[in-house]
């Protein structure tokens, strides 16, 4: 068992596993994304309420998904990292962060945009969008402080620290928030609660949210792999792999 | 087919803006982190590769002098 | 045999190897409060920011006593906050600087356990004369009567989870030279929960609902927050002086 993990957690071994998964991953995230979008785009039927504006849920909650989630596995990541010093699971967190704001970003742009024919108004203090934003200067946060270090060393551990500290307050934010929205709400109807959902609406969304993953994954797979060229640049199997023009 | 025309397709019953707002920032985010980690991973490569050349030339050197 | 005998057998010369870990914290805590004493201005300087932020808001707003009573708990609350944050930059700041934050490091006792008499003189020093004060502002912005008591109070109790969360913030910069606004980014969207159920306790007090759900989430809030924020503070404390 602790000879697998190490084994996993050496760069050497990750990055030839990771080159040989990467181009699955790439593969069923297009293809699925591709079919959803097309699926959701032009042939679900529009919504009875919303007409056709609800088809940027199907960009939306899959950003909002992968929001949260990749918060989740950066701190998963920062957790191995922490505890066994495996400095894979730091790369990987590293590069987890920037695609996390921007999967956040997009959960907000879409959200605010939907929000216009829904609500009639570019913002409203929405539970989810406000969560969403908190969770947009949380990813802003880890970011930077990993970037203040001067050493790289210091800077992933105290962003590990930081993920850490963050994924334990995200449902109590997540939880809090929604009390609060609950508090002040005035009469209106939430865009992304709604009671029943058709198979036909449903389907689409479902292709969407595996692609984002896919997606996810890929992305973070292929820049950990450049994060480890970079990192152990001087590395014997780095220089050969660059000799041998791979 | 939800749509009877390819104009009724961009319209989108009137929210074209907003549905193709929202997905071309979607797309212009992936598209974006994509390009971005390739040309991140080519200018990697590209220094590994200058810094084996110009190892394998100083040992040269190195070896010619000798 | 106690962890903290063997902890003194190892660093070779303590002074106080039969100290416990009371005596370690209590003595924390004298000379915390011994410097703070030493150092007023960085008593009053976050009171001081406090008043004069509440004075603002009647400046740019409006000095209608019905508008500002209307938004009173949510002004006091975030200003009281604002006033936490500034502060928090002293927490290791001095003891950084002149290296007695090493010394801590070394000490045989669990150096989570000692960070937490140094956000207690913290708490002390910035929190509780905050909660004290806001009624005082509360008057100058025509707070309903009936809330001032439960004003003080939350903020009193939140002002616990500020101080912790906010020492975990303290301790990742304290290495850093320009820290001061990536503290507040780092800080800040942790406090909303606090900041929601504080100023919740007073609108609910305002509007005469019971407070006591509110009053209990704090506690909650703060009882989370002294569980886990000691390890997270001591943690930074390592990295940003070792690093």
């Amino acid at each position: 068992m602790w000879a697998f993990i190490h084994k996993v957690g050496s760069p050497k071994w990750f990055y030839a596993i990771s080159g040989r998964l990467l181009p699955w991953c790439w593969i069923l995230a297009v293809g699925l994304i591709l079919v959803g979008s097309l699926w959701g785009l032009a042939f679900a039927p529009a919504d009875y309420q919303q007409g056709d504006s609800f088809r940027i849920i199907y960009v939306h909650v899959p950003a909002a998904f992968l929001a949260q989630s990749i918060f989740v596995s950066m701190a998963v990541a920062a957790l191995v990292f922490m505890v066994w010093k495996i400095k894979v699971a730091d790369m990987a967190a590293a590069v987890m962060a920037p695609l996390g704001a921007v999967m956040t970003f997009v959960a907000l742009f879409t959200g605010s945009v939907w929000g216009m024919p829904t609500w009639g108004t570019w913002w409203i203090w929405d539970a989810r969008l406000t969560s969403m934003l908190i969770l947009l200067f949380l990813y802003l946060g880890v970011i930077a402080l990993r970037g203040a270090f001067a050493s790289r060393d210091s800077g992933s551990r105290a962003a590990s620290v930081l993920a850490m500290v963050g994924v334990i307050n995200i449902p109590v934010i997540k939880y809090s928030v929604d009390w609060w929205y609950t508090l002040h709400q005035k009469a209106s109807f939430s865009i992304t609660s709604r009671p029943s959902m058709p198979v036909e609406m449903w389907w689409p969304l479902l292709l969407m949210v595996v692609g984002f993953y896919a997606f996810f994954i890929a992305m973070t797979l292929m820049r950990t792999r450049s994060e480890i060229l970079r990192r152990e640049a001087g590395k014997h199997w780095v220089r050969e792999l660059a000799a041998g023009g791979a | 087919m939800a749509f009877d025309s390819l104009d009724a397709f961009f319209a989108m019953g009137g929210y074209g803006a907003y549905v193709w707002s929202a997905w071309a920032v979607t797309a212009l985010a992936m598209v974006g982190s994509v390009v971005h980690a390739r040309i991140e991973r080519r200018g990697l490569l590209r220094d590994l590769e200058r810094r084996a050349r110009r190892e394998s030339a100083t040992q040269r050197k190195g070896r010619d002098a000798s | 045999m106690s962890s903290s005998d063997r902890g003194a057998s190892r660093a070779v010369e303590m002074v106080e190897p039969r100290g416990g870990l009371g005596v370690a914290m209590a003595a924390i805590v004298k000379r915390d409060l011994t410097l703070a004493a030493r150092r007023r201005s960085d008593i009053l300087n976050p009171l001081a920011f406090f008043a004069l932020v509440i004075t603002l808001f009647p400046l740019g707003i409006s000095p209608q006593p019905a508008l500002l009573a209307s938004i009173a708990p949510g002004l006091l609350w975030v200003a009281a906050l604002l006033a936490t944050l500034l502060s928090l930059d002293t927490l290791f700041r001095a003891d950084f600087d002149d290296g007695s934050l090493e010394q801590l490091l070394l000490a045989p006792q669990p150096l989570s356990a000692l960070v937490l008499g140094k956000v207690a003189v913290h708490w002390l020093m910035t929190g509780l004369p905050l909660a004290l004060m806001a009624p005082l502002l509360g008057l100058l912005l025509a707070l309903p009567a009936g809330s001032y008591v439960i004003l003080s109070l939350s903020l009193a109790l939140g002002s616990i989870s500020l101080s912790l969360i906010g020492a975990i913030g303290a301790a990742l910069t304290v290495g850093l030279s320009r820290g001061g606004v990536l503290l507040s980014l780092l800080v800040l969207p942790l406090n909303i929960p606090v900041l929601i159920f504080g100023t919740g306790a007073v609108q609910a007090a305002i509007l005469g609902d019971p407070v006591g759900p509110h009053l209990a989430i704090l506690g909650a809030l703060c009882c989370g927050a002294l569980m886990l924020a000691p390890f997270a503070i001591a943690a930074s404390l390592r990295i940003s002086i070792n690093g």
